[in-house]
């Protein structure tokens, strides 16, 4: 290729990419999240089944109360690439809730037992009722929320990121907040029904630190027993299990989709290899080829 | 090519017959086999190819998600969950679709530049190239309102701005916004009109590319040096196998940088915003259109007067159409015109940066001293809405009348045949 071309190559490499420093924002006055080590990041990444399946059990005890998850159905509980629970418990699972059913015969609404195709019963029955208990602010739902959070990387982090595929802010963002609350700095007031919190945009959180539920003031765990499978109940390991379990809510089909993508990529670079060579050879019959 | 005439000669019986009766086997012979291509064509010349796989990449993913998606307010967002959780691959479609238009912009952007650096827009291409600019508009519309369609935050409060832009037209604008919601802020049937348009444009688009591509195959394609096939024989090589295979080639490797995204880093390219559905209550903290947007959406905030930032915006794209009168040089390529390289570069980069301030907050500070603002982003984007527009009306006529061109080569062979001896 010609200097020109060359040149013309870096430029619109830089042009195509230029515009892409703008996502949706964390907006102002928080600081950024610091990066965790994901099982689930980079092209080979799979979920840590029972790293998802501890995400849950805080999810359920100790968010459930306030946060949906109304597109997650029990079932998804069993498929693959989640959090691999066998049906049986998926089935046992969904009884333990009352989900809401009818009409009857006689016209009449009724609850039953849950069932692994039923979702998620929502923890309000509407948006004021969710506000009317929180002190106005409505606890947002959680299916998506690990894709529905971010915060400004800068230039050049963000230009890197394509090649090093970083892409958990989400659950980077979520981990910090749950880690995040402090002792407001002088000369911050925080209204009541309000707490300070140094990841959460603006500072102010409607939320109070959920994970007092779990974890004392002094950072020893209320039970020490919470979790049967050995791994240390601390804050920061309870933050990270239940935001890789809402990573796998809002993309249950991640390790399906990086699966596919390593035999198309491959696929895809064999035919490039195999046209590479036909086309020189095609072309090296023109007198004065290239 | 007007001395190109058809060598296809039916082999068959039944080929003989269908010849007779409607020679369609002939025109895909003469427009994809026998069609003459110039010998000297580089890879930014593959472009078309590959945007024309994106089109149909677009429809063909699209159709399928329709089938499976709800276009009204309430369960819009929903549908688009539905088919990235439970529908088989449907979170392959989706994200296909949705950065499939962001490759599309991509590989636009640099068919357009181009264009524009080996001056394909002059004689006898104006209309194929005024041609080209349709399509850029309409694939503007089509990705905007495409994007309503999930109907997330960023959805609803993208589509309120922009739509709200026509309110600036004096005395009939605010009727006109009204009708284009189809009553008093976006909603439901905002959404549904959108989606029915979104279905359209596609294929009147798919239209304006047959147009493009008739027009290019009546006028032959330009190449590298700019200088006119004067000898089919010497100067080209036949579409098939030689564009074919290159075509091939380059499509392959544009799918493997489509694939990274989707497979790899399927929302880098989308906002965060948008997984939170729409919510007319709550404007979002920042309200940024997709990134191929940026440039245009520069130039609009630029100008502190609303109707004024409207047409500048599009007077940004429209100028285009006007190119091949603007430059006035009588040199096509860029290649040999020294002086005009230089403005085209400083162009690019003028783009890329009126991207960059489309994404940032106006009243972000770029230059200060002394703790004292000396450059704010809009004042920024001000100064490089002037240079955008200054290539266009200043530096493309002027360079024509002032600029010493470098000799150009007596044909596309002897430039390739030079080349070639210059290598050994
Ligand atoms: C008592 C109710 C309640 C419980 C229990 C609760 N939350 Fe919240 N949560 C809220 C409310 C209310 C908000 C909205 C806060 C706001 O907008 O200021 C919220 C917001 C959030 C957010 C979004 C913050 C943002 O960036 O917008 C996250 C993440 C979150 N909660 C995580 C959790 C986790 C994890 C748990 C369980 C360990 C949990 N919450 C338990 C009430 C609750
Ligand atoms: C020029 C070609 C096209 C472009 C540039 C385009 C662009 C887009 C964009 C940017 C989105 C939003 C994606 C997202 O963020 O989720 C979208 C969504 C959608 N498009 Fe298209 N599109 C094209 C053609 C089509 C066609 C031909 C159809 C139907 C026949 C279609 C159907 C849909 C549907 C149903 C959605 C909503 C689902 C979703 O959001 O993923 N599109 N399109």
């Amino acid at each position: 290729m010609k200097i020109a071309s060359r040149h013309l190559v870096a430029a619109f490499a830089l042009l195509g990419l230029s515009g892409l420093a703008a996502p949706a924002l964390a907006a102002g006055g928080a600081e950024h999240p610091p990066a965790q080590k994901w099982s689930f990041s980079g092209p080979f990444g799979t979920f840590d089944r029972a790293q998802l399946q501890r995400g849950f059990k805080v999810y359920r005890e100790v968010c459930s109360s306030c946060h949906g998850l109304e597109k997650i159905s029990f079932r998804n509980l069993s498929q693959p690439g989640g959090p691999g629970f066998t049906e049986g418990q998926v089935k046992t699972l969904a009884a333990e809730y009352k989900v809401k059913d009818g009409p009857n015969e006689s016209g009449d609404m009724f609850e039953r037992p849950g069932r692994p195709a039923d979702r998620f019963p929502a923890p309000f029955p509407n948006a004021e009722a969710a506000k009317a208990a929180n002190g106005g602010a409505v606890p947002p739902d959680f299916s998506v929320i690990a894709k529905a959070r971010t915060y400004e990387r800068g230039f050049p982090m963000w230009l890197i990121d394509i090649f090093t595929q970083y892409q958990e802010q989400g659950p980077d963002y979520i981990v910090a907040l749950l880690n995040g609350y402090e002792v407001a700095p002088k000369g911050v007031t925080v209204e009541a029904g309000l707490h300070y919190n140094k990841y959460f945009p603006g500072n102010k959180i409607a939320m109070a630190n959920p994970l007092v539920a779990v974890i004392d003031d002094n950072g020893k765990p209320n039970d020490p027993g919470f979790y049967t499978d050995g791994t240390p109940v601390t804050r920061e390991q309870v933050a990270r299990d239940l935001a890789a379990f809402l990573m796998w809510a809002a993309e249950p089909k991640l390790e399906e989709r990086k699966h596919l993508g390593a035999k198309v990529m491959l696929w895809l670079l064999l035919l490039a290899g195999l046209l590479y060579f036909t086309k020189k050879r095609i072309w090296s019959r023109l007198e004065g080829a290239h | 090519m007007a001395e190109h005439h058809s060598s296809y000669v039916p082999k068959t019986g039944i080929e003989r017959w269908i010849d007779a009766r409607l020679p369609i086997i002939r025109l895909m012979h003469d427009s994809a086999v026998s069609y003459p291509v110039p010998r000297n064509l580089n890879y930014f010349w593959t472009f078309g190819g590959i945007l024309m796989f994106m089109l149909v990449a677009q429809i063909v993913t699209g159709i399928v998600l329709v089938m499976h998606y709800t276009p009204h307010v309430d369960f819009a967002f929903a549908s688009v969950e539905h088919i990235m959780r439970d529908v088989n691959y449907g979170w392959l479609l989706r994200y296909m679709h949705a950065n499939g238009a962001s490759m599309f912009f991509i590989a636009v952007y640099i068919h357009i530049f181009r264009g524009m650096y080996y001056g394909s827009y002059k004689a006898p291409r104006e209309l194929l190239w005024i041609l080209g600019v349709v399509i850029f508009l309409l694939m503007m519309a089509t990705a905007f309102m495409g994007y309503v369609l999930p109907w997330g935050q960023m959805s609803f409060w993208g589509a309120t701005v922009i739509t709200n832009l026509f309110s600036a037209i004096p005395v009939i604008g605010d009727p006109i916004v009204t009708w284009l919601w189809g009553g008093y802020s976006v909603d439901n049937p905002t959404l549904n009109r959108f989606f029915s348009l979104h279905y359209l444009l596609p294929f009147m688009i798919l239209g304006v590319v047959v147009l493009h591509v008739w027009a290019l195959h009546h006028v032959g394609q330009n190449n590298p040096t700019g200088v006119e096939v004067k000898n089919v024989a010497k100067d080209t090589v036949p579409f098939t196998p030689f564009a074919t295979v290159k075509d091939l080639f380059a499509m392959v490797c544009f799918m493997m940088v489509f694939g990274w995204f989707v497979f790899y880093h399927p929302n880098f390219l989308g906002h965060a915003d948008n997984y939170i559905p729409a919510d007319p209550l709550k404007t979002p903290a920042h309200i940024v259109p997709e990134w191929y947007f940026l440039p245009f959406y520069g130039i609009l905030r630029a100008i502190p007067d609303k109707l004024g930032g409207v047409v500048a915006m599009f007077a940004a794209i429209a100028i285009l159409a006007f190119l091949p009168w603007l430059d006035t040089s009588k040199v096509k390529s860029g290649k040999y015109r020294p002086t005009f390289k230089i403005f085209f570069w400083i162009f690019v980069v003028v783009s890329v940066l009126l991207g960059y301030t489309g994404s940032q907050p106006t009243d972000k500070v770029v230059l200060a001293l002394g703790g004292r603002t000396i450059l704010d982003m809009v004042g920024f984007a001000q100064i490089l809405t002037v240079m955008y527009f200054a290539y266009f009306v200043i530096a493309l006529p002027l360079l024509g009348l002032f600029e010493k061109p470098k000799a150009v080569p007596a044909s596309i062979a002897d430039s390739v045949l030079g080349d070639a001896k210059a290598a050994k």
